[in-house]
């Protein structure tokens, strides 16, 4: 077993962790924070999603072990049931889901994927590699590593842009 | 998983001494391509040297005008670099074509490289593959083969390389630079980094073992007109079936390598002396010796057709 020591959602946690133990598993077998879902455990549905030092990446696909003193955002560190992140609720009012299992990584994606924009990352969409603008098929691109099998893509693209101030296109 | 011990190396030296003192190492920099295998047990390492805190992850220009990526240098800070989105624009849209956000968060560049083949069967454990299992066959040659190569292969093995980035590298022919635990330092070109099947599939590149790739050099901006088009069963999040990268020289001059058709990125110097003849010409010297099954040769034509969309799209921007 190997000690590990996180900050997940601002709190200081430290585990004994078998070096397999993923993060995905860490986070929701260990501290029980089961908003983060385990959807095909090979990223490849993007369910397992959250915020590593300020980056999205699927927890499935890294070793607990790996992010010794790393900074861990959940969906339970963006919002509360009570005091909503702007993005859930963009996703209540926009119906951005149906079953709800794809959400959470949709989520977290979502608000580190706006931080990418904001950071002048382009992507495959990106037009003019000098300048990357704001636009549907941009969000559209940068969220293809979130699946929903419920196909509730046009409502989470509404959601997405009423967070970014961007409105109906 | 099986179980392993699990180290963090604190510099080039270390990660490079333990990889050479413990049998069964390997390095894991991103790990989302080796994690995923560990999970199949088609990678059993019994230790593993975490080699993300060895201080490689500088973007630097060289003393010739060209670039040094160090290793670990995230596929997203590679593509986002303003060097690169200027000088080497093909290098930028052959990563943003690959993976997802989330995944290109964590690749590297030199795991990139090394990132294995996704032919269906080498990741089936029940299926024989000579890559995964040497001598127990191929399964794929009478199977599902679409998205496998068409050229380049063997009797032995028909898997593509799936990466997107390595395409782009070989076209601006980049140089792999490697370390071992002696301390020797090496640098490899990129023509010379993969290795065709034959009948040794499972051996992919010239790394010896322990051998750690330092960093990834580029000569200096070739500019032209630089182009990446990548061809999928999806619009995003998919490998390529066939993928071109291309940069036309303002003199008529052009060079071409390709992704997905071949066990290695693809470059012919034939295809690349064929310019002037169009994009059929073109397609015919790169794929001369093709020998695809019944259920890729499609890709011929493909690459043709691409290559064909990429020289109107060069001269919609001349």
């Amino acid at each position: 077993m190997d000690a590990v020591e996180l900050t997940v959602n601002g709190r200081d946690v430290h585990l004994q962790l078998d070096p397999r133990t993923t993060l995905l598993d860490a986070l929701r077998e260990h501290l029980h924070l089961t908003g983060t879902k385990k959807g095909c455990d090979h990223g490849q549905c993007g369910a397992c999603t959250v915020i590593v030092e300020g980056r999205r990446i699927n927890s499935c696909l890294t070793l607990a072990v790996m992010h010794e003193g790393e900074n861990v955002t959940t969906i339970e560190g963006l919002g509360s049931p009570d005091n909503l992140h702007p993005m859930q609720r963009a996703f209540v009012t926009h119906d951005g889901y149906q079953c709800g299992y794809c959400t959470p990584g949709q989520i977290c994606s979502a608000v580190a994927m706006l931080e990418e924009i904001a950071a002048d990352i382009p992507s495959h969409a990106t037009q003019d590699l000098g300048e990357v603008e704001f636009s549907d098929a941009e969000l559209r691109e940068r969220m293809s590593g979130n699946i929903c099998r419920c196909a509730a893509y046009p409502n989470i693209i509404a959601a997405i842009r009423d967070v970014a101030g961007e409105g109906e296109a | 998983m099986k179980p392993f011990t699990y180290s963090r190396a604190a510099s080039v030296q270390e990660a490079a001494q333990t990889a050479a003192s413990v049998q069964g190492a390997r390095f894991i920099a991103g790990g989302t391509n080796l994690l995923d295998l560990m999970k199949l047990q088609i990678e059993t390492p019994t230790h593993l040297i975490d080699v993300n805190h060895i201080g490689l992850n500088r973007i630097e220009a060289t003393d010739e005008g060209g670039l040094r990526i160090g290793a670990l240098v995230r596929n997203t800070d590679l593509a986002a670099n303003e060097v690169v989105r200027r000088d080497y624009a093909v290098l930028s849209r052959a990563l943003l074509a690959g993976a997802s956000g989330q995944l290109r968060n964590k690749a590297t560049t030199a795991g990139n490289l090394l990132q294995r083949t996704r032919c269906p069967y080498f990741y089936d454990t029940r299926m024989p593959c000579n890559k995964r299992k040497p001598g127990s066959g191929c399964a794929a040659m009478k199977g599902i083969s679409r998205g496998l190569a068409i050229i380049g292969t063997s009797d032995a093995c028909i898997a593509q390389h799936p990466s997107d980035m390595a395409v782009a590298m070989r076209l601006l022919d980049a140089n792999v630079e490697t370390v071992t635990a002696d301390g020797t330092r090496r640098s490899i070109p990129i023509a010379d980094f993969h290795l065709l099947p034959g009948d040794t599939p499972h051996v992919e590149h010239r790394l010896t073992p322990g051998e750690l790739i330092a960093a990834v050099t580029l000569p200096p901006p070739i500019g032209g007109t630089q182009v990446y088009r990548k061809v999928r069963d999806r619009a995003s999040y998919a490998f390529a079936l066939v993928s071109v990268a291309a940069v036309f020289g303002e003199d008529g001059s052009a060079r071409f390598a390709f992704g997905g058709i071949a066990p290695k990125p693809w470059r012919v110097d034939a295809a690349d002396a064929a310019v002037g003849s169009g994009p059929k010409a073109v397609a015919d010297a790169a794929l001369a010796g093709a020998q695809p099954t019944a259920q890729n040769a499609f890709k011929q034509g493909l690459t043709a057709r691409t290559l064909a969309s990429l020289f109107r799209q060069k001269e919609a921007r001349a």
